[in-house]
């Protein structure tokens, strides 16, 4: 059984496969992720590049293989334990509270006070509201803390996102298209934010936009169909043929 | 801090809102009212709970319970039932076939008091089980549903039929619980007449503090980080799930809480009323308890209270001249209500209540002597 082997990775996945009536939406899927490492997922749509993030993070099951996170398993956990074991993970479109303001949002992400009575006896006191500015200076949204979420601009909106994850300082983050919808600006900004926060953990991306993921990927992996086409530094997936093909040649 | 606290209640606002409340049920109906129009208003006020608790569960918790009934009925049964047995002592119960059980056993030949009836000969056990009964039975329910990941229009509908069930059984198990008549002629409360015109005074202000005991609770919970993950559930629950946090155990949570609410207002209402029956139980009151909170605004604890109070008025006054036409109209409003004015009186309050306010403006300007005129000013400004 090599599923019960341990790594020194940060995230292993062995053998992954989920199938929804039949399909194969992921395909024996092997994939592994270092410490400090900013891997970028491509590939062509309905290649299973969101699905490999729902298995992660618990809200899709799988229908065999292995998912191994700091040699913990994941596939048998509920997406709350997922959680809090340290994996973040970002949605497609922004998913943030509207009605609540950006110190809110970060509040409620905060990892403490995470069962009923400790959210009811909850104190936002100055370590909560320290690392709340912390966060919100990252994300480039410190003058905004009293804003409704609702109100922010698209991109805004993604960067809180990302800051609900960063403020519960995930060993694991993974975001899902990040910088749909933004600006050429906030492009670049989203690009030195995530530079920033791969230091000391894993960071997993989707992402379309080809300039922006050669910007920030240290690795590539294309999906194609529920498997790996082609892997390894951006500059050498670029030129693979096959990739060419399926993914960047129209 | 708070968006939607500064909307609804605010600092200042939400203790001036409590304020009024207070001094309207403590002070102006019971100087106002002659003592059957208080214990009316005090009846009123027991629907008030269950308003309440439907404040928290749909208007914060975004799951609509169509069964409030159940618990309130649970804790006015529980009451009942003590009430009964206190007044079915063998002395009073001498011609029966069986003395010292309830009347309603006796003709449906029962010889002997039913386990699940012999807790309620302590008053201390009763209190205890208007508690903790509907709170258990609440929790078993939410349980199965909300670990399940079942809500919205499912959990209301299963919630209705719980209801329904249940109106059912105490209907079918006459010997057991009265039956269709429910549980009558209740007289004393360790030896002390629940009929007198003081005792019903008694209970008006202790229902009254206690509704404004469970308002503060409630305000409480709804201040607390509890509170804006409710709102944040409403809004977005898988957020809240992959934010480490177990949706359904603060799902649970909030509707044992409603349940326990619903289920004072219950045994306040027996204490009042003097008597309980499978009629306060069902869907019908079930559903205008959540017309209570609807027109009341359901995201307001203290406009449940008056939308509680208006619709009641509005039955007694409407069905005493036009029976027929009552139901109608409570359901024309509701639907108004729904469609015009989603955050009901408490919206109005919200939309045109300053332009009232500003008419009294000048009262305000007796008791400012403030240095920071100017502030306030410029708050105003910036607010709208």
């Amino acid at each position: 059984m090599n599923m019960s082997t341990n790594t020194d990775f940060t995230l292993a996945i062995e053998d992954l496969t989920v199938s929804f009536d039949g399909f194969k939406a992921v395909d024996s899927l092997n994939f592994y992720l270092d410490r400090n490492e900013l891997h970028v997922v491509i590939g062509p749509n309905g290649a299973g590049k969101t699905t490999v993030l729902d298995l992660i993070c618990g809200k899709t099951k799988s229908t065999s293989g292995s998912i191994k996170f700091l040699n913990k398993e994941l596939t048998n956990l509920s997406e709350h334990e997922i959680v809090r074991a340290g994996v973040g993970r970002k949605f497609q479109t922004p998913s943030i509270y509207e009605n609540l303001s950006v110190m809110e949002n970060l509040e409620i992400s905060y990892p403490k006070g995470r069962g009923v009575f400790g959210s009811l006896m909850f104190k936002h006191d100055a370590v909560v509201r320290d690392k709340i500015m912390e966060v919100a200076k990252q994300i480039m949204l410190e003058k905004s803390l009293h804003t409704e979420a609702g109100l922010l601009s698209h991109g805004q909106k993604q960067w809180l996102e990302i800051g609900m994850l960063l403020i519960q300082d995930p060993q694991l983050l993974m975001l899902d298209e990040p910088v749909a919808g933004m600006s050429v600006k906030e492009r670049e900004q989203t690009a030195e934010l995530l530079n920033k926060i791969s230091a000391g953990r894993s960071v997993l991306v989707i992402e379309h936009d080809m300039e922006f993921v050669a910007r920030i990927a240290h690795k590539v992996t294309v999906l194609h169909q529920g498997k790996i086409l082609a892997a390894g530094e951006m500059k050498d997936v670029q030129k693979d043929p096959k990739v060419i093909e399926v993914y960047l040649g129209h | 801090m708070s968006f939607v606290y500064e909307k609804l209640f605010g600092d200042k606002k939400g203790l001036i809102g409590f304020c009024i409340l207070a001094a309207l049920i403590l002070v102006v109906f019971p100087v106002m009212l002659d003592s059957f129009r208080l214990n009316l208003v005090g009846k009123y006020l027991t629907y008030a709970f269950a308003a309440v608790s439907l404040v928290l569960l749909w208007g914060y918790g975004g799951t609509l319970s169509l069964g409030q009934g159940i618990f309130f009925g649970i804790g006015g049964y529980a009451m009942a039932m003590f009430l009964k047995l206190e007044a079915s002592s063998p002395e009073n119960t001498a011609i029966q076939s069986t003395p010292g059980i309830p009347d309603f056993m006796d003709w449906n030949q029962i010889t002997e008091l039913p386990t699940f009836w012999i807790p309620f000969h302590s008053f201390t056990l009763t209190l205890i089980a208007i508690l903790v009964v509907p709170t258990i039975f609440a929790y078993i329910i939410g349980a199965a549903m909300f670990k399940r990941r079942v809500g919205g229009v499912y959990f209301a509908i299963i919630t209705q039929v719980i209801s329904v069930i249940l109106t059912v059984l105490i209907v079918g198990q006459q010997g057991l619980t009265g039956g269709i008549n429910g549980i009558t002629d209740l007289r004393t409360l360790n030896g002390w007449d629940i009929t007198s015109d003081s005792a019903k005074n008694l209970f008006y202000f202790i229902n009254c503090f206690l509704l404004l005991a469970v308002i503060i609770a409630s305000r409480f919970i709804l201040t607390s980080k509890f509170g804006r993950l409710l709102l944040a559930m409403r809004d977005k629950e898988d957020r809240v799930r992959f934010s480490g946090y177990d949706v359904a155990n603060f799902k649970i949570f909030i509707f044992c809480f409603a349940a326990m609410i619903s289920a004072i207002g219950g045994a306040m209402f027996t204490l009042q009323v003097g008597f309980m029956s499978p009629s306060f139980v069902g869907i019908v009151p079930s559903i205008e308890m959540v017309i209570f909170a609807a027109i009341g605004g359901r995201m307001s604890l203290i406009g449940a209270v008056y939308g509680t109070l208006l619709i009641n008025f509005g039955k007694t006054a409407f069905s005493e001249s036009f029976p027929e036409l009552w139901l109608f109209l409570m359901g024309g409003l509701f639907i108004a209500v729904v469609m015009f004015f989603p955050n009901g009186l408490a919206g109005l309050w919200e939309d045109y209540g300053h332009h009232i306010t500003k008419r009294f403006g000048f009262i305000n300007k007796f008791f400012d002597k403030s240095e920071n005129t100017a502030d306030s000013v410029e708050l105003e400004g910036s607010n709208s």
